[in-house]
């Protein structure tokens, strides 16, 4: 008989090795699907992981990886202190919405002018809108107890509806023939997220992930605040007599988590979108949380678990034009990696053993 | 603004329509709530319900069949959810969440093919006298039989819970994992059932949806509808005659402002639109002073040590 015994600590190794075995797990089972979906699937593992970086028009595709790797990891850098702390925000996706909306209206607000101050003020107003939309679920917490991850669901279909109805209305383009969608931030100087060097993808919402990691590195290992964070994940009854306020735990890491992604969001609307569009968001919110898993909450497993999903991103958008694979397949393939990731993580905190039978 | 052309009978019959899909995820995630899990999932089992209801009644020409398929699918998404967190001892939170973001993405990779086909028509029921009554007729008796079906199996679940020695044992699984496993009952077993359950009874709802209710197989088109049901059984304090009247509370801001969008009202049709998820957030904040009710290991991880 099979018998699970639960390890005294984490095991170091399987933690570092249950992603990478989650990886192949979810390229071998995807594969099968690839295959049931009548392709061929080396060829479609192939084109989603090895094309975008190293085939023959890897140079178009890979700026491409850190414009989409940028707002996955700063979300999921967000994200992941939260979880860390058994704090669930998962409406990302509407935090990032309304980031979007605030940067976008500072900028239109201040259209035609052209002045060095704008972009900074839209960087302000982005992370104030996130953080905002994720004080709402915070503070019911803190002063209610209700439940932030039905609060912070909740709030994304309410931020799908305010999107349609600035891009219908107050931000509409006055000039756009009376078509939905906001004024090209693209063609606005001022309000420009241009890329830093051409043709790197590299802008600054990419230089805004890598501070994030850097600075979520420092706060969880140098920092009070980090520790308070990982003792109420690890133990909460020691965190009590340790004297964490769980009030304010919970403040700072939605607080913290919806500003970044209201900065991913910003970032996006004033470079690689440019407008404030209905069709806007497309789920990084949502990506982000398996980011944040894949990459064991930890900043720098976040920085390469973003650039992974970003390649799956790129890879399935070749391998749709290329192959007629279906968008949504690759939703499933993304999804899977999050099932592989937690059913292998059974072996990071037990030990499989065998066992004979009958023993009293 | 003409509100006159909304008329109080029709209003009350499509309540009952639109309360039925939550009703029914809502009942499932109890029983599954009940016995100590919590299963986040429940929107990814709709959906994959709802095309799997639809694919198969479009492919077989049997609602019936469709509904069946329905609860088939959403199951067996709920046996990965109950390996995951029954047998790999995941955490339930996470695998929730991956249940619905695979549940999302596996939908709309199936309904493919399915867009802009109509499903074969479910007939109402002909309940005859009955369904002749003046209103009362229009609005209780000249329904599907599904939307019955659902709260019959609410009334089950009641007396299941309430009366029987299997909802004892549900109960017991659900409040104190330990000492039922002490007691001699299977901890693992029971949840995977509550677990099926809950799967099947949030495919059924879904399939409602893209059957009955649109009934059109569009992307993402549960639109939610898992979550409200998630929040209506903490609204319910886990007792299903308060899930069956919550269904109908959400059912009806649902058709209301439907109805309000319709009639022109000066409010924007956007901010109409939010209103359900408005209101689901400010039941939560009146409700969630009282935890009391809630199963004791709710969410916990059960490991029978050695």
């Amino acid at each position: 008989m099979i018998v699970l015994e639960k390890r005294p600590q984490p095991s170091r190794a399987w933690a570092i090795a249950t992603p990478i075995l989650a990886v192949l797990a979810t390229m071998l089972f995807g594969g099968l699907l690839f295959a049931v979906l009548g392709k061929n699937p080396v060829e479609a593992i192939l084109t989603i992981f090895y094309d975008p970086l190293l085939g023959p028009h890897a140079g178009y595709y890979r700026p491409q990886l850190l414009v989409k790797g940028a707002p996955l990891v700063l979300i999921a850098i967000g994200l992941s202190l939260g979880f860390k702390a058994g704090i669930w925000n998962i409406g990302a996706e509407g935090q990032y919405i309304v980031g979007a909306i605030c940067g976008a209206g500072v900028a239109l607000a201040f259209y035609p002018l052209e002045a060095w101050y704008i972009f900074p003020l839209m960087v302000l107003g982005g992370a104030f809108g996130g953080w905002v939309w994720a004080m709402i679920p915070a503070l019911l917490k803190v002063r209610f107890g209700t439940n932030e991850i039905l609060v912070s669901l909740m709030l994304v279909y309410v931020a799908e509806q305010l999107l349609a109805s600035m891009s219908l209305g107050l931000l509409r383009n006055p000039q756009g023939l009376g078509f939905p969608g906001s004024r090209n931030l693209q063609q606005y100087e001022s309000a420009h997220n241009a890329e830093l060097f051409a043709n790197t993808g590299m802008h600054w919402g990419v230089v805004a992930a890598l501070l994030s990691v850097i600075f979520a590195y420092i706060l969880l290992n140098q920092h009070m605040r980090g520790f308070h964070i990982r003792l109420t994940g690890d133990a909460p009854r020691a965190a009590r007599f340790a004297g964490v306020r769980p009030a304010r735990l919970i403040l700072f890491c939605l607080g913290s988590g919806g500003a970044l992604a209201g900065l991913a969001g910003m970032f996006e609307v004033a470079g690689p979108s440019g407008v404030v569009s209905i069709d806007f968001n497309v789920g990084y919110g949502f990506t982000a949380i398996i980011v944040a898993f894949l990459g064991r909450l930890h900043p720098v497993g976040v920085l390469l678990a973003g650039a992974l999903l970003a390649l799956t991103y790129i890879g399935g958008e070749i391998a749709q034009s290329n192959l007629g694979l279906p968008a949504a397949a690759i939703q499933v393939f993304q999804g899977m990696l999050l099932f592989f990731l937690l059913a292998l993580d059974l072996l990071t905190n037990y030990r499989i053993r065998a066992r004979q039978t009958g023993v009293a | 603004m003409d509100l006159s052309a909304i008329n109080p009978a029709l209003l009350l019959a499509s309540l009952m329509v639109a309360a039925t899909p939550i009703l029914l995820a809502a009942i499932g995630e109890l029983v599954a709530e009940r016995s100590g899990v919590l299963n986040l999932g429940v929107e990814g089992m709709m959906i994959t319900g709802a095309i799997c209801g639809f694919a198969i009644a479009v492919e077989t020409g049997s609602p019936w069949l469709g509904f069946a398929g329905a609860a088939a699918g959403g199951a067996v998404l709920a046996l990965l959810f109950a390996l995951l967190t029954q047998v790999a001892l995941a955490n339930q939170v996470a695998s929730g969440l991956a249940l619905t973001l695979f549940g999302l993405g596996l939908s709309a990779l199936i309904g493919q093919g399915y867009v802009g086909i109509k499903p074969p028509k479910f007939a109402r029921l002909d309940i005859p006298v009955l369904g002749d009554l003046p209103v009362v007729g229009r609005v209780l008796f000249g329904h599907d039989p599904m939307l019955y079906i659902a709260i019959a199996l609410v009334a089950g679940v009641w007396i299941l819970l309430r009366f029987s020695r299997a909802g004892l044992i549900l109960r017991a699984v659900g409040e104190n994992h330990d000492a039922a496993h002490a007691l001699g009952y299977k901890v693992v077993r029971i949840r995977i059932l509550a677990i099926l359950f809950g799967g099947a009874c949030a495919g059924l709802g879904g399939a409602y949806i893209s059957l009955v209710r649109v009934p059109q197989w569009t992307e993402g088109m549960t639109a939610g509808v898992g979550w409200i049901a998630l929040a209506l059984v903490v609204f319910g304090s886990w007792k299903p005659w308060r899930v069956l009247l919550g269904a109908w509370l959400f059912g009806g801001i649902t058709v209301l402002q439907l109805n309000l969008q319709a009639a022109g009202v000066a409010i924007p049709v956007e901010y109409l639109a939010m209103s359900p998820y408005l209101v689901t957030i400010l039941v939560l904040v009146i409700l969630s002073a009282d935890k009391s009710r809630a199963p004791a290991s709710l969410g916990k991880i059960f490991h029978a040590s050695q």
